[in-house]
């Protein structure tokens, strides 16, 4: 598996905190088609990467949010723990469907969110 | 009301799984709408809610063989400071003008994915064919 510098990293970081921050997207969102365009991952790698970056980025948030007291407990179990189940079976499905039908398929996404962030 | 935000759940946690995300896509409008809470709350309890499904997720991608820790961990990191400086720029740039720029430079990227990966798909399709190669 070939590994980016250190630099490319932190500008991949630096772009996906800054996007998301900016435009109130998931950092996934920004980072996943970076990845694939600009650091030559294939959909699989990339989304792997991008989830462990996830939950890094997301404590940090989170851990913000918690002490501005915003967080509700019971309400992110309620939807937190059926997608828990829900990442075990897109995880498998991923591995089993053509990396570039994946890609196809989240591009359709980007458009999505394209759409919501204008609608915003 | 709890059954729909324990499905969009389930549909959240799949399309994270699939692609990479964090699934806030549907766990902010179903917190919000379905739940009940205001959109910083929803935004905040999306957030806490994101921490163990990405871990899931990445912990099966490490068992696939697809996961470079180290990138992931270096990118979040970079990623987790520079939200902080997003989320600070919201009050200083015309960001309802910028937005639309940037919507559309996700429809542009969306349209680089897309036509590379129909090219995998048409290469794929044509070293299936008998003979063909």
């Amino acid at each position: 598996m070939p590994s980016l510098r250190i630099s490319q990293l932190a500008l991949l970081g630096l772009a996906t905190g800054i996007f998301s921050g900016l435009f109130g997207v998931g950092g996934g969102i920004v980072l996943v088609p970076l990845l694939v365009l600009w650091a030559g991952f294939d959909e699989r790698r990339a989304a792997a990467t991008s989830l462990l970056a996830i939950v890094i980025a997301a404590s940090a948030g989170a851990a913000t949010q918690l002490i501005y007291g915003n967080v509700h407990f019971v309400a992110a179990l309620t939807v937190g723990l059926p997608a828990i189940g829900g990442v075990l079976i897109g995880t498998w499905l991923q591995q089993r469907v053509p990396v570039a039908l994946v890609q196809l398929m989240f591009s359709v996404l980007l458009v999505g969110v394209a759409v919501l962030v204008v609608l915003k | 009301m709890i059954a729909l935000a324990i499905v969009i759940g389930v549909v959240a946690g799949v399309l994270s799984g699939m692609f990479g995300i964090g699934g806030g896509i549907l766990l902010v409008p179903a917190l919000a709408l379905v739940l009940g809470l205001d959109h910083v709350e929803a935004e905040a309890t999306s957030l806490l809610a994101i921490i163990p499904v990405a871990a899931v997720g990445a912990w099966r991608q490490k068992g696939y063989g697809n996961l470079d820790v180290r990138s992931g961990l270096t990118i979040g990191v970079f990623a987790a400071v520079a939200a902080v400086v997003g989320v600070a720029l919201v009050n200083v740039l015309p960001v309802h003008l910028v937005r639309y720029g940037f919507a559309a430079l996700m429809v542009y990227v969306a349209w680089r994915m897309a036509t590379s990966a129909i090219k995998q798909l048409r290469a794929d399709d044509e070293s299936a064919v008998p003979g063909g190669n």
